[in-house]
Parts: C-alpha cells; structure tokens; sequence
C-alpha cells in the first residue's frame, strides 16, 4: 500500500474556512483564545477583519455568533468540543438552536485522541448533548476530505449545525474512492459485505475499514457504513445494511451513551430490530496518554472491532 | 398611532404627555397579558414601561409594517421574563393587534411565555435564560459596525441578572470592540425573586463596575421621559465606547399594591386585583388626557 497522508482534521477546518472566506464575504469566524489549536489562524491570516476572537468566554462567543447571524453573517463559533458543547451547552441550546439561527459550531479536540491534556479536555459526550438539541444538525468527519466537504456543506445549509474536528492526525481515506460525494444527512456505502455491518463515525472510519480487510481474510464479510452527518441521521442506508447482514456493530469516538450507537439502535428499534453492539468509550473518564495508545486501551481500534464481529457471530 | 420622527423630533411638553399616555397603555396591556395568562412577569414590566415607551415611540429606527427591515434598529430584552413589558410596547406600537394581548402564554397563541423571534413579530432575539441576550446583542452591534451601518442596538438588563457571570463577559467584548453603537439599560429596581438584590447577591456598585469595564455610564430616573431622552441623546453621540443607562426604577410601578414588592416579580393578578390595576391606569391614563 502506498504511503497514507495524515492530517489533523482540525487543521482542515483551518483552511476550508479560508478557502471558503475568498467566496463568501458574509463568513465570519470567532475564537475564543485557541486560534492556534481550532486552525481558525489560518482564516485569521487571510481576512484579520472577519476573525473575533472573544477571549475564554465560551458562553458569551456563542450568543455573539447567534446575534450575528440575525445581522446578515454565517458566523462560525469555534473552540474545544467540551466547551462548545459542555460549558456553553444551555447558550447552544437557547440562543442559536430555540430561534434556529444560522450559525456553526466549529468544535476541535472531540473524542479521548485529544490525548496528553487528559480526562478534563476529552470531550466524549458531545454527539449527546447537541443532538438533543431540536433542529441541530450533528456532523463528524472521518479525514481531511470529508472535513473540508463538510465545511462547505454547513456553510450552505440554513440552520444550526455541530461539526467535530480532532486534535490528532488521521490518515486520509476518502481519496481512494472516486465517486466519494459528502452530502449532509447522506451516509456512505463504503465496502458491501454479507455478514456483518460496520458502522463508524469520525477516525473510527479508518479503523473500521482496517477491520474489515482483516475479516476478509479470515472469512468474514463484514459491510462497512460510515455516518458523518449523526443527526438527521440516514435512516435508509442503515435499514437496508441491516436487513441484508441482519447484524450491526457501531463503533465510534464517544461514549456509548447518546452516541452514534443510540442513533443507530433508535432507528433500528423501531425500523428494522436486529441485534446491534456499540463500540465506544463505556461511560468512563479517559486520562492524558498519547491518543493512538489511548484509542487502543479504550477499546476503539480495528483489532476491537474484529473482536467484537467474531463474539456477535460465534467465531 | 403615535409615528415620531427621531431626527426632527425634540420632545416638548404635549410630545412628553402622548409618550406618558402610551405608557400607561403599555401597562395596561402588562396587566391584560399577565391576567389573561394567570401567569408571567408583571413588576419588571411595569418597571420598564417609560423605557420600553420611548425606545418604541421615539428612539428607534422601526417600522411596525416592516418588523424585518434590514437598517432598523434592534432590540434586546435580555431581561426576557419581561416580555409582557416588550409584547405589548409591540402590541401599541402596531406590530400586532393588542386585543392578542390576553392570550399571553396560552396553549394556542404565538406570544411564547418568554420572548420569541419566530413567533412575535418585533422581537429581535429570543431571550429568556438570563445574561445571553446581552451577548446576542453585542453580535448584533459587532456584525452592524462591521458593515459600517448606522444601525444602533439596545439591550435592556435587569439588576438581578448581572449576578450572570456572562453578563460581564459580554461587557468586557463591548468595550474590547469598542460598540459605540450599543447602548445597555439597566433597570435598576433593587428587587430580584428572592428579595432584595442587596440581600441575594449584591450588584453594587452598579454605575462604578460598568466604567470599569469600559462604558459610558448614564445615570437616570427610568420614568423621566426627560432623562431618558438626555441620557439616550448622550448615548447616541458618544463614540469609540459602549454606553450604559443606568435606571432607578420602581418595580410594580403605576399598579399601587404592586410598587416594590417583590411578591409581585412573577405573579399574576386576580379577578379583584385585575380591577384595581386596571382600574388605576385608566384614572391615570384620563387624567393625562384631561390636562391636555
């Protein structure tokens, strides 16, 4: 296999604002101190005249991006995933999601891979919190690729939306499918298989991927879903994965409590029932580690997941 | 329908009467609204009315016929328990019928218990969780600065909210970007649910405070519509900082039983209290009429 590109998925937030800052004049992006870390540096450089960094007041950016949109800006509120979506929640909640304004949220550093600050900057429970949030869209992009697409793609829908970047570099994947096309709320088909659906958001795409290669050659065939947009979430590629393979495993960088896993039994439950197991962190607290170290103890690797598939059909 | 103009408006004494009569109706529809709802916020409502009054009828760049234009001017009631105050300021002003005014919180209605920018026409944000709309407000001023528009943004803050953490780092952004174009109000009425604001947590000193986070601080009794012409004329020609009035009022105002008592933050009036209150602002309200 040829050498694999890694790239932080924050750094590519970083620069799909700047690309997308020469069309639209009405983006406008905020910070709150971490310019350097969220990549919103990078918009910064281009256009200083339409970067507000708001200093440590999550709270206070989020109402000035909700009151900005009512004025004719798509702003782009950018921090750390346990402050967009932890500290800030409730201004979230009543200020950009009550009156459905038109404003992102630009959240890095989601998921235990945000690694040696520890346990008190790994956001695991954001998917949770923001979808609970009526009318908010709820995205997690597995590269580079798909980041950038999804930027653009928040960019042009009217509405609140949650887009999770991470802090660590993760190979880029997408570019080896050419009929990849990012739409908001559409999963992707990636590898068809008979036995077993995979279903994975974010980095956990890749490990997914490496986990079906490893089954293929023990036998298995396992059918290989990612979710980006985790809410609305596409009920039909699921539906019908499930009636084929009749089993699914979810496997993401969250807890298993209100994460990709609830979205996908949710559906299933009430659709389509078949036995699903959810991969995830198991409503525990990580602590600091580097992150590739940290996804294998918390049990989000590909080795885990052909674990897992081997136990749900008895090999 | 009163219809003033600001640039050619100077107010003079039979300008000062129709302003007092508009907010006496204001307050009689803080009274129709809470009655009919068995419910809401009435005191700081009543406390707000002069304000709300001027800013409505005399302040603003609006149109009631356009709530949506793009170069008017917005508002902010980040004191969002009070919108039976805003509702029906809105109401008189001719956003939407005041005869809607009773069915404030009912189950059937688009007058959401706390303000709502999708359902009621005028309303500018959504508030109701305390010290968040003084921040939308301050988006609102950076965005309308920005476009270099001479827009101007209000927001009216109660003195029990500044005990929000967030209220202060809103300030703080005010005066770091440097919003001559937002103008906070503050009324000032000493009384929060659990009492006294002194006995819950004190914000004093309120006036030293917001000139140390960078505003211009004008001091007024908020039911002089002398005052506050002078203090929102002052406002409007300071530049390079934020400014900041800061009003003694009387909660409960112009409804006797209800005047600075706190039991009256957030309850409604009965059948017997309704007929008192009313009855009290339509003697004021011919009163007004009569000395013309």
């Amino acid at each position: 296999m040829s050498e694999v590109k890694r790239i932080p998925t924050r750094e590519s937030y970083g620069h799909a604002l700047a690309e997308l800052g020469h069309e639209h004049p009405d983006l406008i992006v905020l910070d709150c101190d971490l310019s350097s870390a969220t990549k919103t540096g990078i918009f910064q450089k281009a256009f200083p005249d339409r970067h507000i960094n708001c200093g440590i007041a999550e709270a206070n950016m989020m109402c000035v991006a909700g009151g900005l949109s009512t004025v004719g800006y798509v702003p782009f509120a950018s921090t750390f995933a346990i402050f967009a979506s932890g500290r800030a929640y409730e201004q979230v909640r009543n200020t950009i999601g009550y009156p459905h304004l038109n404003v992102k949220i630009g959240a890095t550093h989601g998921g235990i891979s945000v690694g040696e600050d520890g346990a008190s900057h790994q956001c695991n429970e954001d998917f949770a919190t923001m979808r609970a949030i009526p009318g908010m869209v709820v995205v997690c992009p597995s590269d580079d690729i798909e980041a950038r697409a999804a930027v653009k793609a928040a960019y042009e829908y009217v509405g609140p939306v949650y887009l999770r970047f991470g802090r660590m570099a993760v190979p880029v994947i997408n570019d080896k499918y050419p009929d990849y096309k990012f739409e908001l709320g559409k999963g992707i088909l990636y590898r068809e298989g008979t036995d077993i659906t995979i279903v994975a958001t974010g980095l956990v795409v890749a490990e997914a991927l490496t986990a079906a290669d490893i089954l293929a050659n023990q036998g298995i065939s396992a059918e290989v879903i990612n979710i980006h947009t985790i809410k609305p979430i596409d009920e039909e590629i699921l539906i019908n994965s499930a009636k084929k393979t009749g089993k699914v495993i979810t496997a993401e960088e969250h807890s298993i409590i209100g994460g990709l896993g609830e979205a996908v039994c949710s559906v299933l439950s009430e659709k389509y029932p078949v036995p699903v197991k959810r991969i995830g962190i198991n409503d525990v607290f990580g602590h600091s580690g580097p992150g590739p170290e940290l996804l294998k103890e918390f049990g989000i690797s590909a080795d885990n997941i052909v674990q897992k598939v081997k136990e749900m059909l008895g090999k | 329908m009163l219809n003033f103009v600001r640039e050619v408006f100077t107010i003079d004494i039979a300008t000062k009467r129709k302003l007092a009569e508009m907010a006496c109706r204001v307050r009689l529809g803080i009274i129709e609204s809470t009655y009919g709802a068995q419910a809401g916020h009435p005191g700081g409502s009543l406390s707000s009315a002069e304000v709300l009054t001027y800013l409505y009828f005399k302040e603003m760049n609006i149109d009631p016929e356009n709530p949506k234009m793009e170069n008017r001017d917005r508002f902010v009631l980040s004191k969002g328990h009070c919108s039976p105050g805003l509702y029906s300021v809105l109401a008189n002003r001719g956003y939407f019928p005041v005869e809607d005014l009773p069915t404030f919180r009912h189950i059937d209605s688009y007058l959401e218990g706390h303000p709502s920018m999708t359902t009621v026409p005028g309303v500018d944000m959504s508030t109701g969780s305390l010290g968040q709309g003084v921040s939308a407000s301050c988006g609102m001023a950076i965005g309308l600065k920005k476009r270099g528009g001479p827009e101007r943004v209000y927001a009216l803050l109660g003195d029990g909210e500044l005990q929000e953490g967030q209220v202060w780092e809103a300030l703080m952004f005010a005066a770091h970007h440097s919003l001559d174009n937002l103008c906070i109000i503050v009324d000032n009425n000493n009384l929060q649910i659990d009492g006294v604001v002194t006995d819950i947590m004190s914000p004093y000193p309120i006036k030293e405070k917001l000139k140390a986070f960078g505003f211009s601080v004008i001091e007024v009794d908020g039911h002089s519509f002398d005052e506050l012409e002078q203090a929102f004329n002052t406002a409007r020609n300071t530049k390079g900082k934020p400014s900041a009035v800061l009003m003694r009022t009387t909660k409960g105002k112009g409804v006797s039983y209800m005047e600075n008592q706190v039991g009256w933050h957030g309850k409604a009036p009965n059948d017997e209290e309704y007929k008192i209150a009313k009855q009290e602002l339509l003697e004021a309200l011919a009163a007004l009429e009569v000395s013309q």
